[in-house]
């Protein structure tokens, strides 16, 4: 298996996030569907390998979001386990990716990794994890061990995690099951090597319960942007699901990225990058301005822009106008919302406040307008006529700058059509996007090479030489 | 105006078990696929689109954390609620119903899963409780095994819990109301707020309700003491036992009561009596209550049953010979006597039991 193709080779792959959470979802438009009908996730992803995409893009959060102690009520809410769905979509997909996004801190290592060989073998080598690992306490309520790991351990335990997964998923040795029904037995003996473990993460003693899979095991994917999560990336993963999707920060991106890849010792390409990007496509450069303003109107709804705001403050701000300024008074020092208000707490809160009036008094912008430019994916997001973000697209390929894009349709189930009936063609007639599947395998249509482990001979810092699969 | 008893719906019920290459622990030799072909989906879509064509009613997937990596039977088996969930959007009135663990799970991950299954199949999930309780399991996952006490009050946390987060949405939560904003009537949502002896979750789920209201929820007979099942199974040694298994089971108050039968068949030339010894030559059968023989003689057993319980759950000695059998020669002899109907395209599985779907513990009346 030969699949690898290296970074800058002048094409641009595209993978959907379908989101389920979240408040880029224009759920008031006449023409949104059902979040949860498993018609919707089956259009999309229909739709999605039609115009040959790469993956489908499963989001995770296992706890409910809220707002002031209350249940956040004015985003789309509820979706399906991603490895459920994605199972079930299997069964009605041929090419396309998998990409269940899972948490490292509320699973056992036992259990998900099973579950993604389980679902790598289903669709035939086209699974992946998006690797993440959120730990909050308040998440843990929902979970046997509660909320037990302190925000600098989470990697630690995410990577034991992910070298745990690796283990199961090489513990059957090749020809492990028997060729013919006339053998011994079905599974030759001492064919599993049993996966121990006893470190400050793990104690456990797991027997892995399946072989590998068409394309060895899952594809790694890895959301994190701090300068641990991109060295837990460079490590670990083979493609990184990044915030960085305009063109100068994603060359800065790249180009720390490829750094970091070589210090670990990996050849420069090994880790693909696909920044999140929101398209808003029409025939024309004017309507599709006029289509975005009334998208960001849709997203950033007065309710909307208000509880924004008060996640920051951390108390209520009933009486404001959404059309009108900032508010003058203070955050609450002390009471941040859990979900979203991480880093923002006390005088940082206060101080951050104080900039964002500064901010939006120098721009003239309303409540509403500073959020709505504030609360965007990445960045703008790619807004223009159909041919002037094929050239864009263009432009991205020929710097080698991302490997594709993971778009975030703001409609769901229809916000991929205009994408594969009218962007595709553009980009293929512009030869910077594929014609068809290169393979059947998610591995081999992303342009990997086999998992490392699998690899034979010395590999050149420069990642051009070709590995060879020893499994 | 005084309302009139409704007559009880207890349509009779078929189910077949579909793991593996059938329940003969030497069944992968007379497979029609080579060993290695089980492990992916072209096996799952061709035997339960076969039983969802044949008009079973539910297929269960059995699972096992334990590899038996000795001579008997097969150790690999694919996840049981993906292969319930790969097998959802290509079948149209089967249940599906994947055997999962209590009591090495989390039980938030498992409610979820199985409420995702019931979305998937578009109504037509289950949960096959299992508490096997396994020491290999707990290490697994780093625990200690538990007591053999502990496991049925263990499994009952579990099932109340996958309960409670089923109902923590209302069905009409997600109320969609543009000129508020507002996505969701958050009065609809409910906290679960269990709290068992080892865990305790939170909730609410982070999946609206399940299209069923509540999945049909299969357990063992030994689990009724302590967990809240819609369906029982009730297993004996003979065949002749299991008419008194159905009744006890029965008895503890449960809904529905299926029996289980191991089923192998006349087939290909061979009687059912020849397919055995064949089969017992490289690996003996220790199952439960057995027919062995023609499919008219199922039939007159399984007419018989149906007196006794709510329907059978059949375990196919060789899934590639015996389920063939089962949809040519006994479920249209089974509907031609009028003691089965089929499933209806788009049926739930609650429907195809006879049971209601449930009102939410947490609606306001
Ligand atoms: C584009 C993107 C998408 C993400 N999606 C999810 C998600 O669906 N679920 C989740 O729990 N975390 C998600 N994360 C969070 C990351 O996994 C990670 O926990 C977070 O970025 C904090 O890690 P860091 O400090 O290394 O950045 C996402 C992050 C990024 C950048």
């Amino acid at each position: 298996m030969t699949t690898h193709r290296p970074t800058g080779n002048g094409r641009i792959q595209f993978g959907v996030f379908f989101q389920g959470v979240n408040h880029t979802t224009v759920w008031k438009a006449p023409d949104s569907g059902s979040q949860t009908d498993f018609e919707s996730f089956r259009r999309v992803a229909q739709t999605a390998e039609r115009g040959l995409f790469s993956a489908f893009f499963l989001g995770e959060g296992l706890r409910l979001r809220e707002h002031l102690g209350r249940i956040h009520d004015l985003d789309v809410v509820g979706r399906p386990d991603a490895q459920t769905a994605l199972a079930a979509l299997a069964a009605v997909t041929t090419n396309i990716g998998l990409v269940a996004t899972q948490n490292t801190t509320y699973n056992d290592p036992a259990d998900l990794a099973h579950r993604l060989a389980s679902l790598d073998l289903l669709s035939g080598g086209r699974a992946a994890w998006n690797i993440v690992t959120t730990d909050n306490a308040w998440t843990g309520a929902n979970f046997r061990r509660g909320g037990f790991l302190k925000h600098e351990d989470r990697y630690v335990r995410a990577e034991a995690f992910v070298q745990t997964a690796k283990a199961i998923w090489d513990s059957w040795a090749d020809g492990a099951i028997a060729g013919s029904r006339s053998d011994g037995r079905w599974l030759r003996q001492g064919s599993i090597t049993p996966v121990r473990r006893n470190d400050a993460s793990f104690d456990v003693d797991i027997t892995g319960r399946l072989p590998r899979s068409a394309q060895h095991h899952p594809v790694l994917f890895q959301a994190g942007d701090s300068p641990d999560g991109r060295d837990f990336a460079v490590r670990n993963a083979d493609v990184i699901f990044s915030r960085h999707a305009e063109l100068e920060d994603a060359k800065v991106f790249r180009a720390d990225i490829v750094a970091r890849t070589l210090k670990a010792g990996r050849p420069a390409d090994d880790v693909k990058i696909f920044p999140g990007q929101e398209f808003i496509l029409a025939a024309t450069e004017k309507e599709a301005a006029e289509k975005e303003h009334w998208v960001r109107e849709q997203q950033v709804g007065p309710e909307t822009a208000i509880a924004y705001l008060e996640q920051f403050w951390g108390r209520t701000l009933d009486g404001y106008d959404p059309d009108g300024p900032l508010p003058e008074i203070d955050p609450v020092v002390d009471v941040t919302n859990p979900t979203r208000g991480n880093a923002f707490h006390g005088k940082s809160a206060r101080e951050l406040a104080g900039q964002w009036r500064d901010e939006a008094r120098g721009k003239g912008q309303s409540i509403r307008q500073f959020v709505a430019a504030r609360s965007r994916l990445n960045g703008r997001g790619l807004v223009g006529s159909y041919d002037g973000v094929a050239d864009l697209l263009a432009e991205y390929a020929r710097t080698g700058a991302v490997d594709g894009f993971n778009i975030t349709p703001w409609l769901v189930p229809g916000g991929l059509d205009d994408i594969v009936n009218e962007l595709v063609p553009r980009l293929q007639d512009r030869g910077v996007y594929r014609t068809e599947y290169e393979g059947t395998t998610l591995r081999e249509n992303l342009g990997l090479r086999v998992p490392s482990s699998h690899r034979r001979g010395t590999l050149s810092a420069a990642g051009r030489q070709e590995s060879e699969n020893v499994a | 105006m005084p309302s009139l008893p409704v007559p009880e719906n207890r349509p009779n019920v078929v189910a077949v078990e579909l793991d593996g290459d059938g329940a003969h622990p030497a069944a992968w030799r007379h497979a029609h696929h080579l060993p290695d072909g089980l492990l992916g989906g072209a096996r799952i879509s061709g035997t339960v689109q076969a039983a969802d064509i044949a008009g079973f009613h539910l297929a269960t997937f059995r699972d096992s954390r334990v590899v038996d990596a000795g001579t008997a039977g097969i150790p690999g088996r694919i996840d049981a609620v993906q292969r319930a969930a790969f097998a959802a959007p290509i079948t149209g009135s089967i249940g599906l119903v994947p055997e999962v663990d209590t009591l090495y799970t989390e039980p938030f991950h498992v409610a979820t899963q199985l409420a995702s299954l019931d979305y998937a199949s578009q109504g037509r999930a289950g949960w096959l409780v299992s508490a096997a309780n396994a020491p290999e399991e707990a290490r697994a996952v780093g625990r200690e095994q538990l007591a053999a006490a502990a496991a049925p009050l263990e499994a009952a946390d579990a099932v109340e819990a996958g309960r409670r987060l089923w109902d923590s949405w209302e069905d009409d939560a997600v109320i969609r109301d543009a000129s508020t904003g507002r996505y969701l009537d958050r009065d609809k949502l409910h906290y679960a707020d269990f709290e068992g002896e080892r865990f305790a979750v939170k909730g609410p789920a982070i999946i609206p309700r399940p299209l069923q209201g509540q999945l049909v929820v299969i357990a063992p007979a030994a689990l009724l003491s302590t967990v809240e099942a819609d369906v029982a199974l009730a297993s004996a040694a003979t065949v002749d036992g299991l008419a008194a298994a159905a009744s006890a089971a029965a008895a503890t108050g449960v809904p529905r009561t299926l029996v289980e039968l191991d089923v192998i068949l006349d087939a290909r030339g061979q009687t059912a009596a020849e397919r055995l010894a064949e089969l017992d030559r490289h690996e003996p059968w220790t199952g439960g209550a057995r027919y062995v023989g023609s499919p008219a003689g199922l039939v007159s057993l399984l007419a018989r049953l149906f007196d006794a319980a709510d329907g059978v759950r059949l375990h196919p000695a060789v899934v590639d010979v015996d389920l063939p059998e089962l949809a040519l020669n006994v479920l249209p002899a089974l509907r031609a006597a009028g003691l089965v109907s089929a499933p209806a395209a788009g049926t739930t599985l609650r429907r195809s039991f006879g049971l209601p779907r449930p009102a939410n513990r947490y609606a306001a009346a």
